[in-house]
């Protein structure tokens, strides 16, 4: 009879091999759709690792893309390790980067100093404060949180559109529904001269460790863990559940927040309906495949990042489409998430005992 | 107030919120069967986006509308699958494990679109399902119209919530369902699969979703698009709790949910003037939380929803 054990602690090799494993298969496994499509492998992966390794040029954009994967991927870790399901960090990003350019655009004309932690406070405050409608609706209410989030993300959306065609419309845009774009001294500094590497990347990493050592180390980072591993035996133990889910919800819809800051105020200058290709969702892939550790995060994020990059430059040199690089982001999450089990668990076979039943 | 009441007891409002009810009919149905036997699908967004597609393209190949019907179903059971596997052998995750499901039908689906329709400005179209016109019934007064001048894929839906409501509260196989997601231990003492079990209605669960993808491309529109499926599986998955798992109600919600967006439509003519357009397109999902909070506090939940089983371990 073959049975399910859970192994007494997984290996070090384990933790770290299984994302390593999954991300390879998730790539490996991107020639079947290759194939669909008609390209030639060998030169399709060639374009992909072109695009990523090709110039320093090319590499700079693979940082410049995992910014906001970082924060975003910070902002699911945190969150999932306390059993809080925010899939909210689309629209929490898109709060932020609201927050940002409500701010960062003419309304205060203070110099860089001020003005730069000004946009970076609000736009935290903002991604907070749409991650604190869904944790109170949980715990006063019990609705939910997966389902609130996600349909959160539809109606911040939405009242993105809304505020771009009003209140933060730029009148000189010629009727383009974007904003006014942010003050130059507002602006996060460019960190490498003629490529778009900006500062953003420099709170990211700060972010992740400052996370990883909260979590770690910290009480309230110990409260956490014990609230995700069993929320009943914390609550026995004296943790107070919802003070903890709240603390975790305000501070992952924060880092959501900072991942549109970031986006705005680094790279884009002004806000468009379309700032984020789905990085909120493609955070939970980066948290997941980090296996929720925050500098974890950082390495999946940059892989992440390559594989987006990479793909854009093989679409663009063999036409194949770019939805390559979407389907190798979730194959890989599907990877990580079997291979997750395996780290875990190990199956065994057993011989039934003689005239037991089964 | 009497434009609100003019509205009301209009024929064409009526048929509107049914067909808007139509594939969350097919999408409460499917993530409930999946919920009832103790999973939680949150592959919906995907699938709905995979029915979507398969149907689409199974009938712009020639498949013809029944045959991109079975197709679509076929694509979601396949999706199904894959979060069956996920779930129930390997007991991972439930949420995690349905939002990796939606991320890779969504790819799946656009990829192939994609690859199969290399820049397409205007999509092309299929000639879609056609309103029924049954003799008699249809000409009824008020009745007809709306319920007998829907397309066969709205009578399909209205069909399934009977037969759902009669698998689950009138067989054997519908008891051994909803025993598998209250007490997967009691099903395995009687010698019944618990892995078979949650595994097959997932599947079909999975297949239903795509039949409201599938209505989407066939019969609502007739072409596809990117994000055109637009949250309705989230909604879906809203309105299960709304109807705390039964049938009836879940049509009840669906048709609730269907008419209130019709309304908001035609009232949009009225006042639009005065109230940006993007309240309106809002209105939807904050009537899905509100629907949720209400019913959150007395939600009946299948007791060993998300919960794991493995066999042979207590």
């Amino acid at each position: 009879m073959i049975r399910i054990e859970p192994r007494v602690a997984p290996g070090r090799l384990m933790t770290l091999g299984v994302p390593v494993l999954s991300a390879v298969i998730a790539l490996v496994l991107a020639c079947i759709p290759l194939l669909f499509a008609g390209a030639n492998i060998a030169t399709a992966y060639a374009e992909m690792a072109r695009g990523v390794f090709g110039s320093v040029f090319s590499f700079t954009e693979v940082l410049t893309r995992a910014t906001p994967l970082i924060f975003t991927g910070l902002a699911a870790t945190l969150a999932f390790r306390a059993k809080l399901w925010n899939i909210g960090a689309e629209g929490q990003l898109y709060l932020g980067a609201m927050a940002a350019v409500a701010v960062g655009t003419g309304l205060f004309d203070l110099p860089g100093v001020l003005l730069m932690p000004l946009i970076i406070g609000f736009g935290a405050a903002a991604g907070a404060a749409g991650m604190a409608v869904p944790a109170v609706l949980k715990t006063r209410f019990g609705a939910d949180e997966v389902v609130t989030t996600l349909l959160l993300n539809f109606i911040i959306l939405i009242f993105v559109q809304m505020m771009l065609e009003g209140a933060l419309k730029d009148p000189m845009s010629l009727g383009w529904p974007q904003s006014s774009p942010i003050l130059d001294q507002g602006m996060l500094p460019q960190l490498i001269p003629r490529t778009r590497v900006h500062a953003g990347l420099i709170i990211a990493l700060l972010a992740a460790v400052v996370a990883q050592f909260m979590l770690a180390r910290s009480v309230w980072g110990f409260r956490l863990r014990a609230v995700g591993e069993n929320a009943a035996a914390a609550r026995h133990a004296g943790i107070g559940v919802n003070r903890s889910l709240m603390s975790v919800a305000l501070i992952s819809g924060a880092l959501a927040g900072l991942a549109g800051v970031s986006e705005v105020a680094g790279l884009k200058g002004y806000l468009t309906a379309d700032l984020s290709p789905g990085f909120g969702y493609t955070g939970i892939v980066v948290a997941m495949l980090a296996g929720l550790s925050p500098i974890g995060v950082v390495v999946s994020a940059l892989f992440i990042a390559s594989v987006f990059v990479g793909a854009d430059s093989m679409s663009r040199a063999m036409g194949v489409s770019s939805y390559l690089a979407d389907l190798v982001v979730s194959m890989s999450l599907l990877c990580v998430l079997i291979g997750g089990f395996f780290a875990r668990y190990r199956i065994t076979s057993t011989k039934p005992v003689q005239g037991a039943a089964s | 107030m009497i434009d609100i009441l003019h509205i009301l007891i209009s024929e064409s409002f009526w048929i509107a919120s049914l067909r808007i009810a139509t594939p969350l009919i097919f999408g409460v149905l499917g993530a409930l069967l999946c919920e009832k036997s103790g999973v939680l699908n949150l592959g919906i967004e995907g699938i709905f986006v995979a029915g979507a597609m398969a149907g689409w393209i199974a009938v712009w190949l020639g498949a013809g509308l029944w045959g991109g019907v079975l197709v679509a179903a076929g694509a979601g059971a396949f999706f199904g699958l894959i979060h069956a596997i996920l779930t129930v052998p390997l007991g991972l995750s439930q949420h995690v494990s349905g939002l990796g499901v939606t991320m890779f039908a969504t790819s799946v689906s656009y990829f192939i679109y994609r690859t199969a329709l290399p820049d397409t400005t205007s999509p092309p179209r299929i000639e879609p399902f056609q309103a029924l016109d049954i003799p008699i019934l249809s000409d009824l007064p008020f009745i007809g119209p709306v319920l007998f001048q829907q397309t066969a894929m709205t009578m399909l839906a209205l069909i399934m919530v009977g037969v759902v409501w009669y698998v689950l509260d009138r067989t054997a196989l519908g008891v051994a369902i909803k025993a598998v997601g209250d007490n997967p231990d009691s099903v395995d003492a009687q010698g019944l699969s618990v892995y078979g079990l949650r595994i097959g209605t997932i599947m079909a669960g999975s297949a239903l979703m795509a039949l409201g993808g599938a209505f989407l491309t066939m019969s609502a529109f007739s072409s596809f698009f990117f994000g055109m499926v637009n949250g309705r599986g989230w909604i879906c998955i809203a309105l299960v709790i709304f109807a705390s798992w039964r049938p009836g109600k879940a049509l009840l919600g669906a048709l609730l949910f269907g008419a209130f967006d019709a309304f908001q439509v035609r009232l949009q003519t009225e006042v639009g003037a005065f109230v940006p357009g993007q309240v309106f397109l809002m209105a939807p999902y904050i009537l899905s939380i509100f629907a949720l909070v209400i019913a959150a506090r007395r939600a009946d939940y299948p007791r060993a929803l998300l919960t794991p089983w493995f066999k042979g371990q207590r």
